[in-house]
């Protein structure tokens, strides 16, 4: 047993090291790659890992409620608000119009209709883990294709309830109801326990989330053992986990409101940061899983059927969400995203179709086949998008630009910005102030739409892409501007510019010292950490309530800057290359150690002695 | 070789034509050490070591600048509140610009004319840079009258290319050890002085 498991864990922890850096360097995302892997060592290829794959899929399941509760956390209660309309708007036409279509389809190849029903309740799906885990990657959870797909995905979530309920419903043999995967405590209950139960359990995570989780964690974190702040975090997502499937609620659902009620506490990026790992090993082992388990002998036997049925399936679904995108007015590149990103059938489709050959309602070959699909449209997804990406949606940015009237056609900007939210847009004003027109990339369509609209020149797409740089003059240009949020988009739009476009001067926003330090390693020596100046202008303003004089401190302020950018010069230079393999967090407090210790000697302040005459009245008072 | 470092002060350079002309003179001079105070220092925050420094490595000093308001732009005036400190420039122990000479290249819309008794500015350039001398002679430093290049609203091209070929050769003049620096001295603007060494010549 031991043994075993050390050797399946080799395994899966081996394939994912060989494909996921493989899958990213060929721009797939690691959710290919991790499917990918799973392929490798499942049964049909390499068989390392044989029938238990469906159990490590369940015990990976959680990885996905572990998500959810992330994205709970980031996710305050009035945003989730403001989504009411789309989730029931988009969520309820998505569910029922897939349910109906499906069905019929179904229903038309000659499947009894209780049958047609739950393939189309189970084919109505979509999958939360890879679709938020690519969103996430593209950094496009914000935008119109983000916002609705996330919609969507938590109706959906919700739907699973009524679904599990109907089910046994249509049960040919309601003997065998029991069998399924609904054994819950419930089902000892009476009635009118049972219609208590839920709003009870959802009350009951509100008030664990609001009122006991908060003062537990604060207890915790006095202790100062970060083992039992980590073992407490998984404690919240376990236990809410627990009492949701308790009474028949899906924990994921669970897990999310107790994250969005976490959203506003103190403890919310803790709390992040400490479940992340696990999210993305259990994720990462989740899709490994959904790899292992595709089919190949049951499509090799019928290639016609699955891939028809495969290919059928995400048609007729991204076919529906580009209809209800149509309706929504969601602009046809983030539409593309959206209905291509969720045409997949999700992995709960494992749970009702289990459950339904359970209850007699699907035959065994039926749910082979199906699972085949189910498995196999997953792992297309990532291909569908990959392939959307490169070869669809360049066709509604670059070219609308290109037909641009003829007065654009000489004037080469010499600055490129890259990235316009917050920080680049107000940048992107000061330069068009001072007569300076800037080309500007940005990934979020409805903003570029806007931009176009007020006659900047603005491309669509992700910067670090070649060919956009190129289209958007970065041969000609002079300066290239990042004014992008995510570090790791800036480093690898960095070494995309030094490689292609050597002659462009890059000037780079950095979140922070590490940030910077990564720029440096890249040979690049300015990097604007966006935090700097609008920290030390906000010590200034203390010290200016607190009575000091507003043109010395405005000296020491600029002074306080110039030494920090040299002190950061320094400590570049001394760094060691132990920091790379130490916690962000302890790397954190070494750095702080570092700078505040030396800072008491070194750091300039309001005593530098210009305009000061003390030192000529005590010369005066010597003679 | 004489070392000059030349402390140029203007807030709004890339609308001058005349000092354009003047300091591509002394960007190009092989004695000149150019220094543009206003590039260098947009927020005023003067890097006091090293403006001393600098000032240690040269024996003549110019200060270059437009005549605004009878007197220098305010960053020259930073500058000359901070750099010259008390116990380094003067004061018992200030004895690091003893022995080195200073002086005004100064541009003015103003005619020579109008700064005479009977003019409308009432005083001559020479008295109205009163401070500067005495800055200069607190730092134990030799004060020249100013290069001076005046009416600058009304000067043709000839006249310009005129008065760049006077300060190339002031600087000559200036970087060259053979000069008798207090010669110049006594005068109301140097560029007389410079007429009269060109036809000794």
């Amino acid at each position: 047993m031991g043994s075993d498991f050390l050797l399946q864990a080799t395994v899966y922890m081996g394939a994912a090291m060989l494909c996921v850096p493989l899958a990213r360097k060929l721009g797939m995302g690691s959710v290919l790659g991790f499917l990918l892997a799973g392929i490798l060592i499942g049964p049909f290829v390499m068989g390392f890992v044989g029938e238990e794959g469906e159990d490590i899929m369940h015990f990976a399941e959680f990885g996905v409620v572990m998500m959810l509760f992330l994205v709970g956390l980031e996710l305050e209660p009035s945003k989730l608000w403001k989504l009411r309309k789309s989730i029931i708007g988009t969520g309820l036409s998505q569910v029922s119009a897939t349910i109906a279509v499906v069905g019929a389809i179904a229903l038309a190849l000659g499947s009894s209709w209780q049958a047609a029903l739950a393939i189309g309740m189970s084919f109505a799906m979509s999958s939360t883990a890879i679709v938020l885990q690519s969103l996430k990657e593209k950094n496009q959870l914000n935008g119109a294709a983000g916002q609705n797909s996330f919609a969507v995905l938590l109706f959906q979530d919700i739907a699973v309830i009524p679904i599990l309920a109907v089910m046994p419903l249509l049960a040919l043999v309601p003997s065998q109801a029991n069998g399924g995967g609904h054994d819950t405590l419930m089902d000892w209950m009476p009635g009118w326990f049972q219609a208590v139960a839920i709003p009870l359990a959802v009350a009951a995570v509100i008030a664990i989330g609001r009122f006991l989780v908060p003062g537990l964690l604060r207890m915790v974190a006095k202790t100062r053992i970060r083992e039992l702040f980590t073992a407490s975090a998984l404690l919240i997502v376990v236990g809410i986990a627990f009492i949701m499937t308790l009474v028949g609620l899906s924990p994921a659902l669970g897990t999310f409101l107790a994250g969005v009620i976490l959203a506003n506490s103190s403890f919310r990026h803790e709390l992040e940061s400490d479940l992340e790992p696990f999210k993305g090993l259990l994720l990462g082992l989740f899709f490994m899983a959904v790899g292992a388990s595709v089919n190949f002998n049951l499509i090799l036997n019928s290639p016609v059927t699955v891939a028809g049925l495969t290919l059928g399936i995400i048609l007729v679904k991204a076919v529906i969400l580009l209809i209800i995108g149509r309706f929504l007015r969601i602009s046809n590149d983030q539409n593309m995203i959206m209905s291509v990103g969720l045409a997949q059938v999700g992995e709960f489709a494992f749970v009702t179709l289990t459950f339904a050959a359970q209850l007699n309602i699907l035959n065994a070959r039926q749910t082979g086949l199906l699972m085949a699909v189910t498995a196999l449209s997953m792992a297309l997804t990532p291909v569908f998008s990959l392939l959307n990406e490169k070869l669809i949606l360049p066709r509604f940015g670059t070219l609308q630009s290109e037909e641009k009237p003829a007065d654009s056609i000489n004037e080469k900007n010499k600055v490129i910005i890259a990235g316009f939210s917050h920080f680049g847009s107000t940048l992107g004003r000061f330069l068009r102030a001072n007569g300076i027109n800037a080309t500007i990339l940005d990934h979020d369509s409805d903003r570029v739409e806007l931009l176009r609209k007020l006659g900047f020149k603005v491309y669509y797409g992700d910067a670090t892409r070649y060919d956009l740089l190129e289209s958007a003059g970065a041969a000609e240009a002079k300066i290239l501007v990042s004014a992008i949020d995510s570090p790791e988009t800036n480093l690898e739009l960095a070494t995309t510019v030094q490689k292609h476009f050597p002659h462009l001067e890059l000037m780079i926003r950095a979140k922070n010292r590490f940030d910077a330090y990564e720029l440096m390693n890249l040979n690049i020596m300015n990097p604007y950490r966006e935090h700097l100046d609008t920290s030390v202008r906000m010590g200034t303003d203390v010290l200016k309530k607190l009575g000091f004089r507003a043109y010395s401190l405005h000296r020491a302020a600029q002074a306080f800057v110039r030494y920090d950018e040299d002190a950061m010069v320094e400590l570049y230079k001394l760094r060691h290359d132990r920091n790379l393999y130490i916690s962000a967090s302890r790397k954190q407090i070494e750095m702080q150690e570092e700078l505040l210790s030396n800072d008491f000697r070194q750091a300039p302040d309001l005593t530098d002695h210009a305009w000061d005459s003390e030192e000529m009245r005590q010369n005066a008072n010597k003679s | 070789m004489r070392k000059i470092l030349v402390l140029f002060a203007h807030p709004r350079f890339e609308h001058s034509v005349v000092n354009r002309a003047l300091t591509s003179v002394a960007r190009q001079h092989p004695a000149v050490t150019f220094h543009d105070l206003y590039e260098k220092y947009p927020d005023f925050n003067i890097d006091i070591k090293a403006e001393q420094e600098l000032l240690l490595a040269h024996e003549v000093v110019l200060w270059h600048h437009p005549f605004y308001w009878y007197s220098c732009p305010p960053l020259l005036k930073q500058w000359i509140d901070l750099v010259l400190a008390f116990n380094w420039a003067y004061g018992p122990n200030g004895t690091n610009l003893r022995g080195k000479t200073a002086m005004n290249v100064i541009t003015t819309g103003g005619t020579r004319e109008a700064y005479l008794p009977d003019g409308r500015n009432r005083f001559t350039l020479r008295q109205l840079l009163t401070p500067f001398d005495q800055t200069a002679y607190l730092c134990g430093m030799q004060y020249l009258p100013p290069f001076a290049v005046q009416g600058t609203h009304r000067l043709s091209r000839e006249d310009l290319d005129g008065k760049s070929s006077e300060f190339r050769h002031l600087l000559d003049l200036l970087s060259d050890m053979q000069t008798e620096i207090a010669a110049f001295s006594g005068s109301a603007l140097i560029n007389d002085h410079l007429k009269t060494f060109a036809d000794g010549k």
